[in-house]
């Protein structure tokens, strides 16, 4: 109980408070809202100049990926343990693919982070509290941003990429509609709810994912130049071939 | 009001969508470092209520359907950081408790449950995890009617260890998190910060101490001693006029467990009110 009344005292204390010499990028945002494209980019980007970086997704663990993929198929999962799934999966990435480098002094590029748990579980009825508590482990990302799109065009995007919505994408299992796309509809539009009103609680840069991909990574390298001081990169790990590579390119001259 | 007579309730905020009002069964714990023998003890004790006419389901750890498997290739990969195992425990008990034990509840069994949420709760701490973290991850968890905390020294636990089991396992010595030399340095070690973990976390959770150092079988007589108590309190429970200066002067009875508790059972069908 009194942990309770502690928690709430300082509900801001969500994340380890560990410095670490490397930088952790995040983007965040509904499906369909480009956030993925913009990183792949950026991260593009951050090699051409020499930094190393590190790709972290969601969802991707090895170990766990394969019991998550079951338990959807099966439908076996409840919004508890869904959430928990997921912080599994998060925790196994944050002990070895992200953690790591970071110490290293690499910058980490995850796309999607803990906020996409805050929102989705928060959405399908666990409690914000518990949930934040669960992700307490994490590290605090040096930058988040956060992609807002209106929901018509986030739908657009991914009708027209896929064939079907996915059962616990379109939160099925909570049973808002038996019509699959007016089920996405309102349990995306519950987790942009919950999107809206983390981002002065983290503090994410907001993006407007409705302009073009070039102007939307023009803003982006913009802040993380200005953010992570590019020009006077303390601590963060260069590449030692940096020589060899062309600065100006768009891709890496060596593979992941 | 004893616990053994209240509905259940969850320790904190709880699983979202769940009614406690209608759970009927008894949920009882027993706890305990490895080797200590509980799994010994809930097979007997599971024989012994079954004889009495309950229903009993028993369940313990890394057996849930969705994650039972893979907690046991993971660990045999030993690449598991300690975030992870006890996540992946959080996540095995969730899918236990909302599919195994709540609907075991619901049908008025007696559920047995070999370890809770404390042992991983003290295992988090003894790797380092911060105590107030994982006991709020924990905190969708039921509130048992009893915790029988089997209670024994490293000394005590080590004869079995080696006899019974034929050597220390690396996971119950906490080698991932290198803490000695050898296997038997590092479950020395571990297994004391676990027992302290458990001790530490007594009157938190009220616990029911048992004397685990003793013989399989006093230790089995000393549960159903207090099992057959917490069973007939179902019975005796008074409806509406309480007369506890009767039900208290009554002598606590020597265990006659099969008559008393036949009756209990059949008292443990009918929902409680609420």
């Amino acid at each position: 109980m009194e942990d309770w009344v502690r928690w709430k005292a300082n509900p801001m204390r969500v994340f380890s408070s560990r410095k670490f010499p490397g930088k952790l990028i995040v983007v965040e945002g509904i499906d369909g809202s480009g956030k993925s494209t913009q990183l792949a980019l950026l991260s593009h980007w951050l090699r051409s100049r020499g930094f190393g970086v590190v790709f972290s997704e969601w969802n991707s663990s090895p170990l766990v990926r394969e019991t998550t993929r079951r338990g959807k198929k099966k439908d076996m999962f409840t919004p508890t343990t869904f959430s928990l799934i997921h912080a599994t999966d998060f925790a196994d990435r944050i002990e070895r693919q992200i953690l790591p480098p970071l110490r290293a002094g690499s910058i980490v590029c995850a796309d999607r982070y803990a906020f996409t748990a805050f929102a989705r579980d928060t959405a399908r009825g666990v409690s914000r509290r518990w949930v934040r508590n669960l992700y307490r482990f994490a590290i605090r990302p040096t930058l988040a941003f956060y992609f807002r799109v209106p929901l018509d065009v986030a739908l657009g995007r991914i009708l027209g990429g896929r064939d079907a919505l996915k059962y616990y994408e379109a939160g099925m299992d909570l049973h808002l509609s038996r019509d699959v796309e007016e089920s996405f509809r309102l349990f995306q539009g519950r987790i942009v709810d919950e999107y809206e009103a983390m981002i002065d609680e983290f503090g994410f840069r907001v993006i407007d994912a409705t302009l073009s991909i070039e102007e939307q990574q023009t803003k982006i390298r913009e802040i993380v130049e200005q953010e992570l001081d590019l020009t006077h990169p303390n601590g963060l790990l260069r590449a030692p071939w940096q020589g060899f590579v062309d600065t100006n390119g768009i891709g890496s001259a060596r593979p992941v | 009001m004893k616990a053994s007579q209240q509905p259940l309730t969850f320790y904190e905020e709880g699983l979202p969508g769940v009614d406690t009002s209608a759970l009927c069964g008894k949920l009882i714990v027993i706890e305990g470092p490895d080797g200590v023998g509980r799994s010994t003890q809930v097979s007997l004790l599971r024989t012994w209520l079954e004889h009495s006419g309950h229903a009993v389901m028993d369940t313990g750890m890394a057996r849930s359907a969705l994650v039972g498997k893979t907690i046991r290739q993971a660990k045999r990969g030993n690449t598991l950081g300690p975030l992870t195992l006890s996540l992946f425990y959080a996540t095995d008990f969730a899918d236990r408790l909302e599919n195994e034990i709540i609907p075991a509840l619901r049908a008025g069994f007696v559920v047995l449950t070999d370890r809770y949420i404390y042992s991983s709760i003290a295992r988090a701490s003894a790797r380092g995890s911060d105590p107030a973290w994982i006991r709020q991850v924990f905190g969708f968890a039921l509130r048992p009617h009893a915790i029988y905390y089997l209670r024994a020294s490293v000394q005590d636990l080590l004869p079995r260890v080696v006899y019974a089991r034929g050597g220390f396992d690396y996971w119950e010595s906490g080698m991932d998190v290198h803490m000695g030399k050898d296997l038997f340095e590092s479950f020395v070690r571990y297994q004391s910060r676990v027992i302290r973990a458990l001790d530490s976390m007594a009157q938190r959770y009220d616990f029911e101490m048992v004397d685990a150092s003793r013989t399989p079988d006093k230790i089995f007589q000393d549960l159903k001693k207090r099992i057959t108590r917490l069973l007939d309190g179902v019975k005796r429970r008074p409806q509406k006029a309480p007369a506890p200066s009767a039900a208290r002067k009554k002598p606590v009875r020597a265990p006659e467990p099969v008559s008393a508790s036949v009756q209990a059972s059949s008292d443990l069908l009918t929902p409680a009110p609420a």
